[in-house]
């Protein structure tokens, strides 16, 4: 007997707003779960933008007792940003490229599972890390470093830069389409390290080279970080914050505009 | 419990077969590849569909094609009577699929969780366990398991939101035969449980093993279908050898015979039916001895079935 096609739509029952909101919460929960589990991101995303905190931030700047907290403040905002970068260009980027890579994102694909919580659950791990990161520079710099602030100034700073967690993710996200599992940590690092110096990271903007300094207004880094800087009271001549803010609008939507076009590229493609 | 499942008799095709996963002339390319060419499926209502075929022969493409995953190039996909590329049909859907590197860190038991929580109706999570067979090593951390017990848990995943559909594809690759088995038996359960399952495999045994109805797929097409013991009929043939004063060249020349293997005068032949070629070898030779005539092996089955493709193929070319 000649088979029948199936006859109606037979659609399963919709998810219910308790369940919806019960999926959210544990792909957030357990991707940063992974990620605490995993000693090399922990670790490096943490441990590094610590440590160059306590060398720039605080040991150089130590030598000069009449501007050290300025300089600790200084590289708090910084560092701060330096930090934040890694853990959104990591956390998202490079563990996208990896789980894409290696056909995981596909097992999820296939599953009910909405794609937005798979990007919100890797999001709140960047959020989550940033924030434990700010809280560990402001604790060294409270500590060793002289810094002082009003506690609304301190929560604006990190406001700021745990939000600035979110352009930089677009841009994880943007590299993590493209980038393939084992080449994606080098060129992360091969874009974010140069990035990070250019736009006055490592060393503030105004002992580097006049070209350098107009470069730097390209950088999305840069944006944040005078942010973070004009949050603390740390810019001379304060430009307007609307014009970073629209700088790292800007940049979030051309990088999901890359992702987007990524994310329907691997539609026609196999991995695995 | 899963074992006396095992040992149940299959039942016998519901007279109505109601078809709940489609494909019209479906073509994918990859680049230059064509992984599948014009294909046409059908999976009925609680069937086990075994596609069988080697490494290129589209069957993942096909399943991922299936669950909406990767997108045709043209031709119509139908799942529960939607496009899957939708999204709407993957809660009544299952898919243990091959997979490079699952995330490590997390133990067996959050991963189940956190598959469960995407479907609307899962089961409890104490019950996939149990038919997943993963209760001991729930607290395990992925990265720490053995490869049968890897595959488990991808089979867990498949299973836990209680779908209607089921693909595994090729879930015992790289087991050994214990784990293998295990994997059988589970997969039976499911069909007991009144699952319908689409299964590829490149072992002929394992389909032979499992499935109702089997396809056999070689470069985007099918090359056969039927159940088990049509496409070992169809495809099998005999193995005939014996010892004969012919040469080489007089056997090769007897009627179906397709391939002769020859050591002196030792001879070793695969034919379609023995009957007329013994028949007619005895005629030839009356110094012929030594005769024997066996079922030829599925694994040579399946190459005659997919390599009489590639020649057909080739001699369209030419």
């Amino acid at each position: 007997m000649a088979a029948i096609t199936f006859p109606a739509v037979a659609i399963a029952p919709r998810r219910t707003l308790s369940r919806t909101i019960a999926l959210y919460a544990k792909e957030a929960r357990y991707e940063l779960l992974k990620n605490i589990r995993i000693p090399i991101y922990a670790i490096s995303t943490v441990a590094f933008p610590v440590m160059f905190y306590v060398l720039f931030g605080i040991v150089l700047g130590s030598g000069n007792p009449a501007n050290r907290n300025e300089n600790a403040t200084y590289m708090l905002a910084t560092m701060g940003c330096f930090g934040v970068m890694a853990v959104a260009l990591f956390g998202f980027g490079v563990s996208l490229a990896m789980e894409r890579g290696q056909g995981w994102l596909q097992v999820k694909r296939a599953s009910p599972m909405p794609v937005s919580a798979y990007f919100f659950g890797k999001l709140c791990s960047a959020l989550t890390f940033s924030t434990v990161i700010m809280l560990l520079l402001l604790a060294i710099g409270y500590s060793f470093g002289g810094v002082r602030m009003p506690i609304t100034t301190a929560a604006r700073l990190v406001g700021i830069l745990v939000a600035g967690a979110i352009p930089f993710s677009a841009m994880g996200m943007a590299i993590g389409y493209f980038a393939k599992p084992n080449s994606a940590p080098g060129l992360v690092n091969l874009i974010y390290l140069p990035m990070s110096f250019c736009s006055g990271l490592w060393i503030p903007l105004f002992l580097l080279p006049h070209g350098l300094r107009t470069f730097a207004k390209l950088l999305p880094p840069y944006h944040l970080s005078q942010l973070a800087l004009n949050a603390v009271g740390m810019v001379n001549h304060p430009t307007p914050a609307w014009g970073h803010v629209e700088a790292l609008l800007a940049f979030t939507l051309l990088c999901l505009g890359v992702a987007a076009w990524g994310y329907r590229r691997d539609e026609g493609k196999t991995y695995g | 419990m899963s074992t006396a499942l095992a040992e149940m008799p299959r039942s016998a095709p519901a007279p109505r077969q109601v078809s709940i996963a489609t494909t019209r002339n479906l073509t994918k390319s990859y680049g230059a590849v064509v992984a599948l060419r014009d294909f046409n499926l059908d999976v009925h209502a609680g069937e086990l569909l075994a596609l069988l075929g080697p490494n290129g022969a589209g069957k993942t493409t096909l399943v991922r094609t299936l669950l909406g995953v990767a997108r045709p190039d043209s031709g119509r996909v139908s799942v529960f009577g939607d496009d899957p590329h939708q999204g709407r049909v993957q809660p009544r859907l299952g898919a243990m699929l091959q997979v490079g590197r699952v995330p490590e860190t997390l133990r067996v038991r959050e991963h189940i969780d956190l598959f469960s929580s995407y479907y609307p109706k899962p089961l409890p999570l104490q019950e996939t366990f149990q038919i997943a067979g993963i209760e001991d090593i729930r607290d395990r951390p992925f990265g720490e398991l053995s490869g049968g017990q890897k595959q488990r848990v991808l089979f867990g995943i498949a299973i836990c939101g209680d779908p209607d559909l089921l693909f595994l594809d090729e879930p015992t690759v790289g087991l050994d035969v214990e784990a293998r088995r295990l994997m059988w038996s589970q997969i039976r359960t499911l069909i007991a449980r009144g699952k319908t399952v689409l299964l590829t495999t490149h072992y002929l045994n394992e389909a032979d093993a499992l499935a109702d109805r089997i396809l056999v797929l070689d470069k985007g097409s099918i090359v056969a279908e039927g159940t088990p013991a049509e496409i070992k009929a169809r495809a099998m043939g005999k193995q005939v050898r014996c010892t004969s004063r012919l040469s080489l060249a007089e056997v090769q020349r007897i009627p179906g015979v397709l391939s002769v293997k020859a050591d002196r005068n030792a001879f070793e032949l695969q034919v379609n039916a023995a009957e007329p070629v013994v028949r007619e070898l005895l005629q030839r030779d009356s110094w012929l001895g030594d005769l024997e005539v066996t079922n030829a092996g599925l694994e040579e089955a399946f190459l005659a079935l997919t390599q009489n493709n590639h020649a057909e193929a080739a001699n369209g070319r030419n």
